[in-house]
C-alpha cells in the first residue's frame, strides 16, 4: 500500500519538476550501496548520481567545492566523519518527521545535522580452539600482557580504531586511553595490514588468537557465497565485550545532507527511503548490520549471536575526539 | 607568440607545485608539530630504507642483464632480450596485490606448506608478504626495466674498439666488463636508478597495501585523516626535497653521458656464445626477473578471472573499460599535441625563458601523484568558487564548478605528471632531424608550415606514436590522482582494482587488473624493440 | 736481424668469405712495417689477425719464434702482448690521459708506473696534459695518447690500424715521423695499415701492397716505387706510364723512344713483347733532344709541372719539370729518356683502371 502511494506521488511529482535527481558523496563502497539505490530509483524516479571515495577524501573535496559542490548527501560508514562533516559546516540541518520518529535520539545528531542509517558494532573475534570466552571480558583488558603477541588488529588509519580510540578517551580519559593503546600495540602478532576479513583470516590461520573487527564483516563471511570464507568464519565466535559495565562499542553509517545541496528535497526523500522497513529489511538482511530501528527484526546469523548490551554514548563524542584518538594511536605507535 | 604561449603553458603547468610552496610559511594548529615528534622521521626512515633496497634490488636485476643480453648468445637470449621490459606494464599495485593473494598467511602457497607439513602458523618460517622487505621486492620486480634499458641503450652504443683496445693492454673480458665498459655506462645506469627512485617515492598503492608509513601514506592521512591540508603540503614539501636531489642526480649523470660517447664508429657488437653451465646460469639468471615480473603473476591473474568469471558485470565492466580508454585516448592526444607544440617552440625559438620554461615543464614526471591532485584541487576549486562569486555578484548567474570534479582536473593532473614523458621523446626524435634540412627546405622554397607537413612529420611518426603509447599507458595505471580528483559516476579499471583489492576481493580485481596489463604490453614491446634497433648503423 | 713476426700463408674468411688468402711476410725486431692497399683488399682483417681477434681457416701466426695462431689454436688478445692503435684512438672516456696510459701497466708498482708514464708522455709530448680528460684534447694529442697507451706496457708487437685517417691532412706526416723516432727509440716491431702511400713513406721501412686479400710485393718504398714487381704496384705506388717495347738481348728494351737498359738483366726472352714502365722522373727535359713531343695537359704542383706528353706516334708519356719551365698546352718539348731502374712487365699482364 505504502508503495503504492509513493509511486504515485512520484509519477504525479514528476512531470512537476522535471527529471530528478539527487548527487551522494558516499563513503560506503559501491556494491554495498548500490542496489538500495536502485530500488530507490524505481521507487521514485528520481536518478541517483554516485561518487564513492573515502569520507576524508569526500569531506575535503566538498569543502574545496563551496558553495557549488553538486553534493545533496553525504553517506559515511562512521559518525566521526559525519560529526567532522558538521563541524566543518557541510551539512545543514533537517527537520523530518518521519526520520525523527523512526529513529531514536542517540543514533542521530541533536540539531538534526545527520541520521544514523545503521548499526554496527566493533567486537571481539576469538579463535574457538584457542580461547576460552572465560578469559574475555573488556576493551581495555586486551592490553593485559597475557594476550601478547595474540592479537590482530587492522590500521590506526582506519576510521572504525579510531572511534573505538575516541570512545575510551571519553569513557576513561586520554592518558589511561594511551597506556591501553601502547598495551594493545605490545600484543599485536604482527604490524597492522589488510583490512577486518584479513584479520579473521588471521585468526584461523593461527596468526593471532583473536582480534577486533566490525560485526557485519563476520556476518558477511558466514554467509558468503564462497565456500572458504564460511569455513574461515566458522572457525571462530563473537564475543560482545564490556556487557557488564557500559556495553559494547557501537558505531553508524549514517548521513547528512549537504549545506549547499541543490537537490535538498530528493536527498531528504532518500534519507527518508533508507530507514523504511524494506530499505532497514536489507540493511541487516543482505549486509548483516543492525537495523536503526528497534522494530525491524534482525537477521538469524545475527540472532545467533545474542542479545547484547551497547554502549549508550552520545555518538556525537567519537567525533569530538577523533583527532585526539588520532594523535594518541601515533604516540602509542599504532601504525 | 610561440614563445609568449610556452611561458604560460609553462606557469599553468607549475600551478601544482607553487601553490604548495605557498603552504609552507602557513599554520597548521599544531599538526606539524605533532607529526615531527611522532611519524616525520618513520617516514623518512622508511623511505630511505625503501629507496635503499629497491635501488640495490633494481641493480642487480637490471645491469648484468642488459650486458649479457647485449654481448652475449645463450639459448633465449634474443627472446630473453625483449621479454626483460616486461614487468614495465605490470603497475606496482597490481603485482603486490598478486602475491600477497598467492604467498600471504591465508593464501594457497602456505596453506599448502601447513597441509603438507602438518604445521600450523609459527612453527615454519615463510617471509611475510606485507612488509618493508615485500614492498621493495614488488616495486624492484616492476621498476628494474628502466635500469636495464637504459643500461642496454649504453652497452649499445659502445664502441667495440674500447673493449678490443682493453683486450690488448692484458685486461680478460671479465676485467674489460669492470673496468671498462661498466664505468663507461655508470651515467645511463645513474639516470636509470634516479628514474627508479622517482617512482619508488611516488608509489602509493603498493605501501598503502603494505602498511608501509612513507611520505605517500604520510600525506594521504594527514590531509584526509587528520584534516589538515596545510600540514599535508609541508609533508610533500618534504618530500619534494628527496625529489630534487634525486632529479639533479638524474640531469648531471646525463650530462657526464654526453663526454663517455667514445666513437663514431659502429662495427656489429660481437657476441661471445656462451655454453655449458655457462649458458644455463646465464638463463637463469635472466630469465628470473621476467618469470618473477611478469609471469607468475600474470599467470595468477588470468586463473583468478577465470574463476571469476561468472561474477563479472559486464556492462558495468565496459564501462569502466570505455572510461579508462577515454581519459588515457584523451590525454594522450593532447599531450602528444602540447608536446610538439613546446618542443617545435623551443627548437624555433631557443631563447633562454623558452628553454627555461622546457626544463621546467620536464619536471613534472618527478612529483607524486598524491602531492599533484592535492596541488591541483586547491586553485581549481578557488578558481571555480571566484568566477562563480563574481559572476553572482555582477550578473547573477551561478557558473557553478567549471574546473573542479570533471575531467579536466583530471587530464590537467595526468599531463603535468606525464607530459614529459611525451616531451623527451618528440625532443629526441627531433633532435635527429637536423637544422640543416630545415635551411634545406627553405632554400627550395618551403614554407615553415609547409617543412613541418613535408620534412618532419614522416621523420617524427615513430616518436609520436611512441610518445602517444606511453602516455596512453601511464594514464591507464595512474592511481593516487584520479582516486581524489576524479568526477561523479566515474570509475576507472585503476580504481577498480584498488577498491576490490582493498576489500579483500583479490580474485574479482584480476579481471580489471589483466586489462591493464595487456594494454601496457605493447608499448613496452614497441619501445622495447626500438631501443635495440637503435644502434646506429643497424637501423 | 732474427724475424720476429712471421706470417706463413695466413688464410682469413670473415662470414664465410675468405678476406685474406695465403699471405706471408716477416718483420724482424725493431722493424716498422705497412701494408698498403685500397679499402676492403684486407688489410685490416689481417691485422685483426695477427692481433688475436680472429682465428684463421689456414697458415700461421708467429712472434718471437712462438706459434700464437693458426687454424686450431688462437692464443687469448689479452696473453698476447700485442699493442693497439685504432683509427679513432678509442680513448677511455672515463679516465684522464694518465689514467688511461696507465691502464696496461697493472703489475708495475706506482713509482714504477709514474716513471714509465713521465718518460712517454715526454717522448710524445704529452706531459702537460697528463691530467685531462681525452674529450677536452685535440685530435693530434688524442693520437699521441692512444699511440703512449698502447707501448706503455712494452707490447712485443705493435699494430696500428688506419692511425692518421682521422687527422689534418697537414697534421699527418708531422705526426707520422715523430711516431716514427719514438717506436725507434723504443725499438718496437710494428705493423701498420694503411691507404695512403705517403704515410707508408714516412713511417715504414718496409711496405707490403695488398690486393683482394693477397700479399702482392713486400720490401722497401725505394724498392716498390722503383721495382715494383707488378703493374698494379706500379700503377698504386707513384704515376707512371707503361710504353710498349720488344725485347733486344738480355739486357735491353726496344722502344719508341729509344734502346732502354740499366745494365741488369730482366730475364726475359729475345724478341718476347713487353711494356715498359716509365716513370715521370724518368723522362727529363732536353730542350736540345730531337725527341720531341706535344704538351696535352699540365698539372701544376708548385716546385714542378707534370706534363702530360704526347708522342709521335700516339704513345702517351709523363714528365716531371721543374716548374720554371713553363710550356703551354699544345707547345712542343724536347724531351730524353733517363731511366735508372728499367721495369719490364709481361705484355699480358693486366694494369688495372
Amino acid at each position: 500500500m505504502r508503495k503504492l502511494l509513493i509511486l504515485l506521488v512520484a509519477a504525479l511529482a514528476a512531470p512537476l519538476t522535471g527529471a530528478q535527481e539527487v548527487n551522494i558523496y558516499s563513503a560506503r563502497q559501491e556494491n554495498l550501496i548500490k542496489p538500495i539505490l536502485d530500488r530507490f530509483t524505481d521507487a521514485t524516479g528520481i536518478a541517483v548520481n554516485l561518487i564513492t571515495g573515502g569520507a576524508d577524501t569526500l569531506i575535503t573535496r566538498m569543502a574545496r567545492e563551496g558553495a557549488n559542490s553538486p553534493a545533496d548527501l553525504l553517506l559515511t560508514v562512521d559518525v566521526g566523519r559525519l560529526h567532522r562533516a558538521k563541524q566543518q559546516h557541510l551539512l545543514s540541518p533537517v527537520s523530518s518527521t518521519v526520520l525523527d520518529s523512526l529513529i531514536p535520539a542517540q543514533y542521530r545528531d541533536s540539531e538534526g545535522y545527520w541520521y544514523a542509517m545503521s548499526l554496527r558494532s566493533r567486537v571481539i573475534v576469538y579463535s574457538q580452539d584457542r580461547v576460552d570466552p572465560s578469559e574475555l571480558s573488556t576493551y581495555e583488558a586486551l592490553a593485559d600482557s597475557k594476550w601478547r603477541g595474540r592479537i590482530c588488529i587492522r590500521s590506526s588509519s582506519n576510521i572504525y580504531n579510531q572511534s573505538l580510540t575516541a570512545s575510551l578517551i571519553s569513557h576513561k580519559g586520554i592518558s589511561e586511553a594511551e597506556s591501553w593503546a601502547r598495551g594493545l600495540v605490545a600484543n599485536m602478532a604482527r604490524p597492522p595490514q589488510g583490512g577486518d576479513r584479513d584479520q579473521i583470516s588471521a585468526v584461523v590461520a593461527g596468526q593471532c588468537d583473536l582480534a577486533v573487527v566490525n560485526s557485519y564483516y563476520l556476518a558477511g563471511m558466514l554467509n558468503s557465497g564462497d565456500a572458504q570464507q564460511r569455513e574461515i568464519a566458522s572457525q571462530v565466535s563473537l564475543f560482545w565485550p564490556n556487557q557488564d559495565g557500559r556495553g559494547a562499542h557501537i558505531n553508524i553509517s549514517g548521513a547528512g545532507v549537504a549545506s549547499n545541496a541543490p537537490n535538498r528535497e530528493e536527498a531528504i526523500r532518500l534519507m527518508e527511503f533508507l530507514v523504511n522497513d524494506e530499505s532497514q529489511e536489507w540493511y541487516a538482511e543482505t549486509n548483516g548490520e543492525f537495523p536503526v530501528r528497534d522494530s525491524v527484526p534482525i537477521s538469524d546469523t545475527l540472532k545467533a549471536w545474542g542479545p547484547f548490551k551497547a554502549d549508550e554514548i552520545a555518538l556525537e563524542q567519537l567525533g569530538i575526539y577523533n583527532a585526539d584518538a588520532v594523535r594518541l594511536m601515533d604516540r602509542a605507535g599504532w601504525r | 607568440m610561440i614563445p609568449v604561449l610556452v611561458i604560460v603553458l609553462c606557469t599553468l603547468f607549475s600551478i601544482p607545485v607553487l601553490t604548495l610552496l605557498t603552504s609552507l610559511g602557513a599554520s597548521s594548529d599544531g599538526v606539524w608539530q605533532h607529526l615531527v615528534d611522532t611519524l616525520l622521521l618513520e617516514y623518512i626512515s622508511e623511505s630511505l630504507l625503501l629507496m635503499t633496497g629497491v635501488g640495490v634490488l633494481v641493480l642487480v636485476l637490471g645491469v648484468l642483464p642488459a650486458w649479457l643480453v647485449t654481448m652475449t648468445r645463450f639459448p633465449g637470449s634474443r627472446l630473453l632480450e625483449l621479454a626483460l621490459v616486461l614487468p614495465l606494464a605490470m603497475p606496482a599495485y597490481i603485482i603486490a596485490y598478486t602475491y600477497t593473494g598467492m604467498l600471504d598467511v591465508a593464501g594457497p602457497v602456505q596453506s599448502l606448506i601447513r597441509d603438507t607439513f602438518d604445521l600450523s602458523y609459527g612453527e615454519y618460517w615463510f617471509p611475510p608478504i606485507r612488509s618493508l622487505g615485500g614492498a621493495i621486492t614488488m616495486l624492484g620486480l616492476v621498476l628494474y626495466p628502466y635500469v636495464y634499458l637504459l643500461a642496454r641503450t649504453a652497452f649499445l652504443e659502445q664502441s667495440v674498439c674500447v673493449l678490443e683496445v682493453s683486450r690488448t693492454l692484458g685486461a680478460s673480458p671479465r676485467r674489460t666488463f669492470t673496468r671498462v665498459a661498466l664505468p663507461l655506462a655508470r651515467p645511463a645506469i645513474v639516470a636509470g636508478l634516479s628514474l627508479v627512485l622517482m617512482e619508488t617515492l611516488a608509489d602509493y598503492g603498493t605501501v598503502q597495501y603494505f602498511g608501509i608509513s612513507v611520505f605517500t601514506t604520510g600525506i594521504f592521512r594527514t590531509w584526509f585523516g587528520m584534516g589538515s591540508e596545510t600540514a599535508a603540503a609541508q609533508l610533500s614539501m618534504v618530500l619534494l626535497l628527496f625529489v630534487l636531489t634525486l632529479v639533479i642526480l638524474e640531469q648531471w649523470s646525463r650530462q657526464q653521458a654526453r663526454y663517455h660517447h667514445t666513437s663514431n664508429r659502429y662495427s656489429a657488437l660481437p657476441r661471445a656464445r656462451l655454453t655449458g653451465w655457462r649458458s644455463i646460469t646465464a638463463l637463469l639468471y635472466c630469465g628470473l626477473p621476467v618469470l618473477a615480473g611478469f609471469i607468475i603473476p600474470v599467470v595468477q591473474l588470468i586463473l583468478w578471472a577465470v574463476e571469476t568469471w561468472a561474477l563479472i558485470d559486464t556492462s558495468a565492466f565496459f564501462t569502466l573499460f570505455f572510461n579508462s580508454l577515454k581519459l588515457a585516448g584523451l590525454t594522450a592526444l593532447l599531450g602528444m599535441g602540447l608536446a610538439l607544440f613546446v618542443a617545435y617552440g623551443r627548437r624555433l625559438f631557443p631563447t633562454r625563458p623558452v628553454r627555461s620554461g622546457f626544463r621546467i615543464l620536464g619536471l613534472g614526471y618527478a612529483i607524486p601523484g598524491t602531492v599533484i591532485a592535492v596541488g591541483v584541487l586547491i586553485p581549481f576549486a578557488w578558481f571555480d568558487n571566484t568566477v562563480d562569486g563574481f559572476m553572482r555578484d555582477n550578473f547573477d548567474i551561478a557558473t557553478g564548478l567549471l574546473l573542479s570534479g570533471t575531467l579536466v582536473a583530471v587530464v590537467f593532473a595526468y599531463l603535468v605528471r606525464f607530459l614529459p614523458v611525451a616531451l623527451n621523446t618528440i625532443d629526441a626524435g627531433l633532435g635527429k632531424i637536423k637544422t640543416s634540412m630545415d635551411d634545406a627546405g627553405r632554400s627550395m622554397g618551403l614554407r615553415p608550415m609547409q617543412i613541418l607537413h613535408r620534412v618532419h612529420m614522416p621523420m617524427l611518426k615513430g616518436s609520436l606514436l611512441t610518445a602517444a603509447l606511453l602516455l596512453f599507458v601511464d594514464v591507464l595505471k595512474e592511481l593516487p590522482a584520479t582516486l581524489i580528483l576524479r568526477p561523479f559516476n566515474f570509475n576507472t579499471l585503476a580504481i577498480r582494482t584498488y577498491e576490490l583489492a582493498n576489500q579483500e576481493r583479490l580474485a574479482e580485481a584480476s579481471s580489471s587488473a589483466l586489462m591493464i596489463v595487456l594494454a601496457g604490453i605493447l608499448p613496452v614491446i614497441i619501445l622495447s624493440i626500438s631501443i635495440s634497433r637503435s644502434r646506429p648503423g643497424n637501423a | 736481424m732474427r724475424d720476429f713476426l712471421e706470417l706463413k700463408d695466413l688464410s682469413v674468411n670473415l662470414e664465410g668469405n675468405p678476406i685474406v688468402k695465403e699471405v706471408s711476410l716477416c718483420l724482424a725486431e725493431g722493424q716498422i712495417g705497412c701494408l698498403l692497399g685500397p679499402s676492403g683488399c684486407g688489410k685490416t682483417t689481417l691485422l685483426r689477425a695477427v692481433a688475436g681477434f680472429l682465428q684463421p681457416i689456414g697458415g700461421e701466426v708467429r712472434i718471437a719464434n712462438c706459434l700464437v695462431s693458426d687454424v686450431t689454436a688462437v692464443l687469448p688478445v689479452e696473453k698476447r702482448q700485442v699493442g693497439m692503435v685504432f683509427q679513432d684512438h678509442a680513448l677511455f672516456p672515463h679516465l684522464t690521459v694518465r689514467n688511461n696510459i696507465a691502464f696496461g701497466l697493472d703489475s708495475l708498482s706506482r713509482k714504477q708506473k709514474d716513471r714509465r708514464i713521465g718518460q712517454l708522455a715526454e717522448l710524445l709530448g704529452i706531459s702537460t696534459h697528463l691530467d685531462t680528460y681525452p674529450h677536452k684534447l685535440s685530435g693530434g694529442q688524442q693520437q699521441r695518447v692512444a699511440v703512449a697507451r698502447a707501448i706503455a706496457p712494452s707490447p712485443r708487437i705493435l699494430l696500428l690500424d688506419e692511425p692518421f685517417a682521422s687527422l689534418d691532412v697537414l697534421l699527418r706526416e708531422q705526426i707520422a715521423r715523430e711516431i716514427r723516432q719514438v717506436l725507434r727509440h723504443e725499438e718496437i716491431t710494428t705493423l701498420l695499415v694503411s691507404h695512403n702511400q705517403h704515410e707508408a713513406f714516412a713511417m715504414a721501412d718496409v711496405i707490403g701492397v695488398m690486393r683482394e686479400g693477397r700479399l702482392v710485393q713486400w720490401s722497401t718504398a725505394f724498392d716498390l716505387y722503383h721495382e715494383p714487381a707488378t703493374p698494379y704496384v706500379a700503377d698504386f705506388v707513384g704515376e707512371g706510364v707503361l710504353l710498349e717495347g720488344r725485347i733486344r738481348d738480355d739486357r735491353s728494351v726496344e722502344t719508341c723512344l729509344g734502346t732502354l737498359s740499366d745494365g741488369s738483366r730482366h730475364g726475359f726472352q729475345a724478341g718476347a713483347s713487353v711494356r715498359v714502365l716509365l716513370r715521370p722522373d724518368d723522362v727529363v727535359l732536353d730542350d736540345d733532344s730531337a725527341l720531341t713531343a706535344e704538351v696535352a695537359e699540365r698539372l701544376f704542383r708548385g716546385a714542378n709541372f707534370l706534363y702530360s706528353l704526347i708522342l709521335d706516334n700516339g704513345s702517351r708519356v709523363l714528365s716531371l719539370v721543374p716548374s720554371h719551365h713553363e710550356h703551354p698546352v699544345g707547345t712542343r718539348i724536347g724531351i730524353r729518356i733517363e731511366p735508372d731502374h728499367v721495369v719490364v712487365f709481361p705484355e699480358n699482364q693486366v694494369v688495372p683502371d
